[in-house]
């Protein structure tokens, strides 16, 4: 979902260039109280992952593992580096990209995320389905962000109508791809390091005790 | 607990720790340096989307088209599975170190209250 330089005039990338400024500056904000040295490395190979399932043509709904801020920054680190090294993602468009999956995606499978873990029975397995659903639905909402930004600023004259369904109907097949991922990759990691997920501890122990070093 | 229980515990904690690290990294590493060789060719949905429509000529050329890595592929690799592997090592490696780096200074808590 790498958009190219072109496609959306410059005034409405330098827009959402601004909004997805503000974006990662929350999310440094909010990735510093959350983020400890236990979990900076998941974080870190979270991009990691995200980089190269992205090679494969798929977003991942990270929420879930690191907590959403550092879902942002991971993806934004990793859209920065696709930009700048393998041209995959315009540089003018850096700030659509970086607003479209790495905000609204990320905040909007994490919502849904939430949503479901609230109603679902409290085990792991719920966890997994809820992130996966989460990564599902994560990836229309990404699409529907660059509907927003044709619609603002596009530079063909195709209707919005056209592209918000062509949008939604082709990133709902790729949501489920992106589903099966996420399911899968939360369990594997729930398995052997549920002490590590955001998404499952935050849920269990409510309070955390931080010692006064 | 005494010293020698600790470093036992400690120990181990970094080695399933390790362990861990390293399964990711590996799985990473096979996905954008193996597999990825066969989704390249697919294109991504709003390739797909602005084909079908019709947009996709607006799209201007990448800046660095022209770069050693654009496009998945390393420059001077004739081999195409090579190429691409290659490629997604190198990025698997560089957001390791960059997001490996980044995280850990950005967890680093301050030692003392004074910020």
């Amino acid at each position: 979902m790498h958009i190219p330089d072109g496609f959306i005039d410059v005034q409405t990338s330098a827009i959402f260039a601004g909004l997805a400024a503000a974006g990662v500056a929350t999310a440094l904000k909010g990735a510093r109280t959350q983020l400890d040295e236990k979990t900076a490395p998941l974080a870190g190979l979270t991009a990691v992952f995200i980089f190269a399932v992205q090679m494969l043509n798929f977003p991942v709904a990270a929420g879930t593992l690191v907590g959403p801020w550092a879902a942002t920054l991971a993806l934004a680190v990793v859209l920065i580096m696709q930009g700048f090294l393998f041209a995959d993602g315009g540089l003018t468009a850096i700030g659509l990209n970086v607003f479209n999956m790495g905000v609204i995606g990320v905040w909007a499978g994490y919502g849904i995320f939430l949503v479901l873990r609230k109603i679902l029975p409290k085990n792991k397995s719920s966890i997994s389905l809820a992130a996966a659903i989460g990564g599902l639905l994560s990836v229309p909402a990404a699409a529907i962000g660059f509907t927003i930004q044709y619609a603002m600023g596009a530079t063909a004259t195709f209707s919005v109508s056209t592209v918000l369904g062509a949008m939604v109907g082709t990133h709902i097949l790729i949501g489920i791809g992106e589903a099966i991922i996420t399911g899968l990759t939360v369990s594997a990691v729930l398995a052997s390091r549920s002490d590590l997920v955001y998404g499952w501890k935050n849920n269990v122990q409510k309070l955390e005790i931080r010692s006064a070093n | 607990m005494d010293g020698r229980t600790m470093f036992k515990s400690w120990r181990s904690e970094v080695l399933t720790n390790r362990k861990f690290y390293l399964s990711g990294l590996v799985v990473s590493l096979f996905l954008a340096g193996v597999i990825s060789f066969y989704a390249s060719s697919s294109p991504d949905g709003l390739e797909k989307v602005a084909e079908d429509i019709g947009f996709i000529q607006t799209a201007k050329e990448h800046t660095n088209s022209k770069g050693t890595l654009a496009d998945y592929g390393v420059k001077g690799i004739e081999n195409e599975r090579a190429s691409v592997g290659v490629a997604g090592v190198i990025g698997v490696v560089g957001t390791a170190i960059v997001a490996g780096i980044g995280f850990r200074l950005l967890a680093r808590k301050p030692k003392n209250s004074t910020n």
